[in-house]
């Protein structure tokens, strides 16, 4: 394993809010961020680099807003709910480099209580909105297709929910708590066929908060602050018409985080996988190489993903299909429950025991349009 | 097969789907206007012989200045489709209705509707074909339906 740390993630915060009608998102912004800087033992007069994406979309608007004043480094990346993990990326390339040593990445936003604006307004959205997709159909194109080829079935794709929600059951601020059957999935409101309404996430208010620090502000605190060991990007997208929904851009972001971290599979404690529906989970499962292409459905069956001794545990908060996705993304709070994991601090049941190495992998936009994955390697502080 | 809508009950679904008038830009306007007199138009490379869409001048293969419109058949398979059986807006009020990537003999998949059929019969693979459907402004919808 790679003994580098350029960067360490010192503080997290995940908002313990679902709903909050009578908050502002730069209200939510600024609780987080406190949050996470307290989490750190530092203070906003510590931040020197700021990162954020989505609400509002002016990012100065927002410094203004928080106070933030010293800063010597900023970066807007939005790549939808995967962006949050590409800042942690981008936070470690700017601290190694010497622009900043304390970097502020925040996420909040209220889908429950306000229409949030489309991600996009580019030049595809006549060829697509005239035809109504929404995110749930587009991810059913992908489900429909992967099934065809694959022979993948709903009852494969519920197992995933079924374990997410079996982990949801520790955490007291999940948005649904109570565990549910593979039947229970197949028998909930069709949506967009072949996807229920619980192969989908929740749609929740709320935000979260990461403190990225220099290996020197690291050794000042008193926190554990488990180390950036890898990170990588890519994109897939339409292709002028020649996509294939059938897998991501994690298998390109995937191989390279391993490779820039050292790792292979098997050293791999636990994933927070994004979640946004069971199909993303399925499909990233098999891109990151944690089985064959095709073999996800097979993969996920019988108790693989369950924390603490499944092959592979995944998403112990929870994860975006039972505990929370807020502002309608999902990467910020896989960055920090693998953080809780990598400090020994996830919900005792779920806990997985002597948690080295965890990875947060996150889908930003679609599957079955266009999409930035991002993959993080984080190695516990030890 | 041939259910145009027709029969009443187990009606076909799509024929009431919206019909937002798409807004065209300089690069599209050439795609929409052909719409209105139901030619679908692709955007082809003659230098790295390329068909792509949505379209655009500049080639996304090559990145070269020679692309050129070409006239799609109309015909295409079902490479993937969902029966949409909620959303918001519109199309909320036009469920159940059929999101689908149509792939056209020419190579490109296009995102679309599958109308005029009932949405259980819908499968990958099928065989489709144009069905423009008016926006009342002019251009009009590319959509298919059953061959």
């Amino acid at each position: 394993m790679s003994t580098d740390t350029s960067a360490s993630i010192a503080g997290v915060y995940e908002h313990p809010t679902r709903e909050a009608p009578d908050k502002s998102t730069p209200q939510l912004h600024a609780e987080v961020a406190r949050g996470a800087l307290d989490d750190a033992g530092l203070a906003f007069d510590d931040v020197d680099g700021f990162f954020t994406a989505g609400t509002p979309r002016w990012m100065l608007s927002l410094i203004e807003y928080l106070g933030l004043s010293d800063l010597s480094y900023y970066d807007s990346t939005d790549v939808g709910g995967s962006s949050y993990v590409a800042h942690v990326g981008h936070a470690a390339a700017a601290i190694a480099a010497g622009k900043c040593e304390v970097a502020l990445v925040t996420l909040a936003g209220r889908p429950r209580s306000e229409q949030l604006s489309p991600l996009s307004d580019g030049p595809e959205v006549p060829f697509e909105e005239s035809f109504g997709p929404s995110p749930v159909g587009l991810y059913a194109l992908a489900a429909r297709r992967h099934m065809h080829e694959y022979g993948t079935t709903p009852e494969q794709l519920a197992a995933i929910r079924v374990a997410a929600s079996e982990h949801a059951q520790y955490n007291e601020d999940a948005m649904y708590r109570e565990p549910v059957t593979v039947a229970d999935v197949l028998d909930s409101r069709p949506v967009a066929d072949p996807l229920h309404l619980l192969d989908c996430c929740v749609v929740t208010d709320g935000g979260g908060a990461l403190v990225v620090v220099s290996p020197e502000v690291a050794a000042d605190l008193d926190r554990e602050c488990p180390a950036v060991l890898g990170h990588a990007e890519a994109v897939e997208h339409v292709d002028g018409g020649h996509l294939d929904v059938t897998h991501t851009a994690a298998v390109d972001s995937g191989p390279r985080a391993f490779a820039e971290a050292g790792i292979h599979h098997a050293d791999v404690d636990y994933a927070s996988i994004y979640d946004s529906f069971t199909i993303t989970v399925l499909e990233t499962i098999e891109d990151l190489g944690f089985c064959a292409k095709g073999e996800g459905g097979a993969f996920v069956e019988g108790g693989t993903l369950r924390a603490p001794d499944g092959d592979l545990p995944f998403n112990t908060d929870g994860g975006g299909l039972c505990n929370n996705h807020p502002a309608n993304r999902g990467g910020m709070t896989k960055v920090i429950e693998a953080v809780r994991q990598l400090r020994g601090e996830a919900n005792d049941p779920v806990q997985v025991p002597d948690c080295e190495v965890a990875i947060a992998h996150g889908t930003g936009g679609s599957i079955a349009s266009r999409m930035g994955s991002v993959t993080l390697v984080l190695g516990a502080d030890r | 097969m041939s259910e145009n809508g027709s029969s009443a009950g187990d009606s076909p679904t799509g024929d009431d789907l919206p019909t937002p008038t798409p807004e065209a830009s300089p690069e599209t306007a050439e795609f929409w206007a052909a719409t209105s007199e139901d030619r679908l138009l692709l955007r082809h490379c003659t230098d790295c012989d390329a068909t792509f869409h949505p379209p655009r001048r500049i080639c996304p293969e090559c990145h070269g200045d020679a692309t050129e419109w070409i006239e799609a058949s109309g015909e295409g398979t079902i490479y993937t489709f969902s029966v949409m059986r909620q959303n918001f807006g519109p199309f909320g009020e036009a469920v159940p209705y059929v999101l689908a990537y149509v792939e056209l003999d020419e190579g490109p998949r296009i995102l679309t509707n599958v109308v005029g059929v009932d949405v259980d019969e819908v499968e990958i693979g099928q065989r489709v074909t144009i069905a423009f459907d008016d926006t009342g402004e002019g251009p009009k919808l590319p959509r298919f339906t059953p061959a």
